[in-house]
């Protein structure tokens, strides 16, 4: 069947895209301490960059709607239900090998700058390319089994790089908040696979296949669709932090900068939306999650920005600016928009990724300052960090010819000409506020007067070269990666004849001239959003040291609270809870009844122990009694 | 002739001060004597009624019970002297090791 599809080859390189940099991982794991710190660093980095090589090739040969698939074998079989494990790469897959293996690589050269100074450097490398593994084995997964291990791969290796520096405690409760929020929406997500393969199972259809699947989900009842979409969202909601488990993602910046720019920028928290747009087909046949999706994506986009206005952390700033720009794939995906949505996130990639690792270099130069009001006046003594932050900011806000420019708009378009007004209104709103909350960031770290300690300001010194090149090839990516998607009235699109196979043509309803209207809106609130975080913030004498007491401004800083929220609804019961069985039920009732049950043997036999005197005369008295009891049992019975 | 009841009383009143001699005594030696009366008693029982129902299988059975009194007389006498040279007393009442 599969054979006699046209366009669909078997290409045996494919296994090595992942494989490499597990071997990198498994090679550094067993033999990075010998090896030293330098070398196993080194090896990493040559892992993603073999992998980013043949992921690169790969693009080149395959052809447009084409599929190459790799099978490797057949992981399990029951009766008809047969999950292989193998490999395809088609046009979504191949985008996104390039943001993984691509991305992934700068930030691995980023790396052994940023890292070079640790002890920990060697298990540092032993996570990242674990994780880049199972990233990879995430978005080549032919079937929804190998994508679930794939998905729990990199929670796992999130969690570990989240709590790397684990003597600090508050690093390892910010991993294990990521860890088991993430739980909950994967809870959801099993449930959905589940869900999903009884209820094909029911037509008489055994199979997780996204080729196969794609072939039948009609014959789902639409009842079933939509609860299977529902929670297989529900997955999408806590690795991508949306609305209502975006809680840990702030909380992960804990781990070092270059897994919040890798892992919790630019790769693993897009898993979500590669999810959704992989199963395009299956979410498109349910109209109500879609509108739900398209809601919780705004709620998410609006929400976080409001709290990334007033957070004075630098890495704060850009998590819920994550966040926010999470929400807006996902407005993309709710409306229908697929091809936009993917496109954001690899335009998201670069830009967020240069700026957590522009970030990641002031927070170097300053020995550990992560607090922006210990920050400003930076410019001069790191020049290449702050025009890369430039540019990458730039391209957040979604000034014109920048990668952020094309993908949001394209976004905010096709809300407004898929008749969703309101979502487009929310989502234009929040455009102003990230154009703000990113200048209020480039203003506070980088203009002004350097408020920084005296003994942090003592050896303020740009980073070395092996940090600031990966930023300025994201800083490129960040312009030039929107051109890709330009819109008809300028260049065209090559992004959408590319994923066009995918998700059927993208349509433009609308008219050049409407679209240009809406373009030219969104520029002016941008600009609006610039011009007052000038005046607040950027204009000479602007008072950054102080905070205002206003009550919108608190409930930004204080995150709305979500934080004491969760903690007195949900945590705060579940350790009650959990204590009270610790303390109480575990020692009184559980041990009770087994040491209860020893006590009364012991006890019966602390009574009946007299009787065994040791003495042999006492038995034979005990043995005549029996006897005589015996016979005049008999004798009676006569 | 000597009617079967006057036996049968004997053997009992002799088993008797057998069990009573187990029971009661406090040495080893009278103890293993008393059980030898207690089997002895038992013999006189079975020569009783083989003779007077004139069957030979009452007289088979007592030269079973004297070959095992006799293989139990000589352990028991051997346990009797090495329980002796180990403790220097026959009193069973000093011998209550085994138990709790």
């Amino acid at each position: 069947m599969v054979a006699s599809d046209p366009g669909v080859a078997t290409y045996d390189l494919l296994r090595w895209i992942p494989l490499i940099p597990l071997l990198g991982s498994v090679i550094n794991a067993f033999l990075g301490q010998s090896l030293g710190r330098r070398n196993a660093g080194l090896l990493g980095c040559a892992a993603v960059a073999a992998s980013l090589a043949i992921a690169g090739y790969v693009f080149f040969q395959l052809p447009p709607a084409g599929i190459f698939r790799d099978p490797i074998y057949t992981w399990f079989e029951s009766g008809a239900f047969k999950v292989n494990l193998s490999l395809q790469t088609d046009a979504l897959t191949s985008v996104m090998l390039l943001i993984v293996t691509g991305i992934g690589f700068l930030i691995h050269v980023y790396s052994l700058g940023y890292m070079g100074h640790d002890e920990g450097m060697v298990r540092f490398f032993v996570y990242l390319n674990l994780f880049i593994f199972f990233m990879l084995l995430l978005v080549m997964a032919d079937n929804l089994i190998l994508l679930f291990v794939g998905w729990e791969g990199v929670g796992l290796c999130s969690y570990l790089l989240i709590g790397f520096w684990y003597e600090d405690p508050n690093n390892t409760i910010a991993g294990n908040k990521a860890f088991i929020v993430n739980r909950i929406g994967d809870f959801g997500f099993l449930l959905g696979i589940f869900l999903l393969v009884t209820e094909l199972g029911r037509q008489g259809i055994w199979t997780l296949d996204f080729a196969e699947l794609q072939k039948h989900v009609q014959m789902l009842r639409p009842a079933s669709i939509g609860l299977i979409t529902l929670l297989l969202f529900a997955g999408a909601t806590g690795k991508s932090a949306q609305i209502p488990l975006f809680v840990w993602l702030p909380d992960a910046m804990a781990g070092p900068t270059p897994v919040s720019a890798l892992i919790h920028a630019a790769t693993m928290v897009t898993a979500g939306v590669y999810m959704t747009a992989r199963l395009h087909f299956l979410f498109a046949l349910s109209p109500a999650t879609l509108s739900l999706i398209a809601w919780i994506g705004a709620a998410t986009a609006f929400l976080a920005a409001t709290i990334a206005l007033t957070q004075n952390d630098i890495k704060k700033v850009l998590a819920y600016s994550t966040v926010s720009q999470l929400g807006y794939m996902f407005l993309a995906v709710g409306v229908g928009a697929f091809s936009a949505a993917i496109f954001h996130v690899f335009t998201h990639a670069f830009f967020k990724a240069c700026l957590f690792l522009g970030a990641g270099s002031v927070i170097h130069a300053l020995s550990g300052e992560q607090n922006m009001r210990k920050m400003g006046g930076l410019k001069p003594y790191m020049p290449r960090t702050y025009w890369t932050y430039v540019i990458a900011t730039l391209a957040i806000a979604g000034i014109p010819f920048t990668a952020g420019f094309f993908s949001k708009d394209l976004i905010l378009w096709q809300a407004f000409s898929r008749g969703a007004i309101f979502l487009w209104a929310i989502g234009l709103i929040t455009a102003g506020m990230t154009a703000f909350y990113m200048f209020r960031q480039l203003f506070m770290v980088f203009h002004g007067e350097c408020r920084a300690e005296p003994h942090a300001k003592a050896h303020l010194h740009e980073s070395p070269s092996v940090m600031t090149l990966p930023l300025v090839g994201l800083a490129i990516g960040s312009i030039f990666s929107g051109w890709l998607g330009a819109p008809e009235y300028l260049w065209g699109s090559v992004w959408d004849r590319w994923l066009q196979p995918m998700f059927g043509a993208a349509e433009h309803h609308g008219e050049a001239g409407t679209e240009i209207m809406v373009t030219l809106l969104t520029l002016a609130v941008i600009a609006a959003g610039i011009y007052w975080a000038y005046l607040k913030y950027g204009k000479a004498g602007a008072q950054i040291a102080e905070e205002s007491e206003n009550v919108f401004y608190r409930l930004s800083l204080n995150k709305y609270y979500i934080d004491e929220l969760y903690d007195g609804v949900v945590v705060r019961p579940f350790t009650a809870c959990s204590r009270f069985l610790a303390q109480i039920v575990d020692p009184w009732v559980i041990d009770g009844t087994v040491n209860g049950i020893a006590a009364l043997a012991r006890g019966l036999g602390w009574v009946t122990r007299g009787l065994q005197t040791g003495n042999v005369q006492h038995y034979l008295a005990g043995f005549l009694l029996g006897t005589l009891a015996l016979v005049a049992y008999y004798i009676g019975q006569l | 002739m000597v009617p079967l009841n006057y036996y049968l009383i004997l053997s009992a009143i002799v088993f008797a001060i057998g069990v009573v001699g187990v029971l009661a005594r406090r040495n080893l030696i009278v103890i293993l004597m008393s059980i030898e009366l207690m089997l002895n008693a038992v013999n006189l029982t079975f020569i009783a009624f083989s003779r007077f129902l004139g069957s030979m299988e009452g007289q088979v059975a007592v030269f079973f019970v004297m070959a095992v009194a006799a293989a139990e007389a000589v352990i028991g006498l051997a346990i009797i002297i090495s329980v002796f040279r180990q403790r220097q007393s026959l009193d069973p009442e000093e011998m209550q090791l085994l138990k709790w």
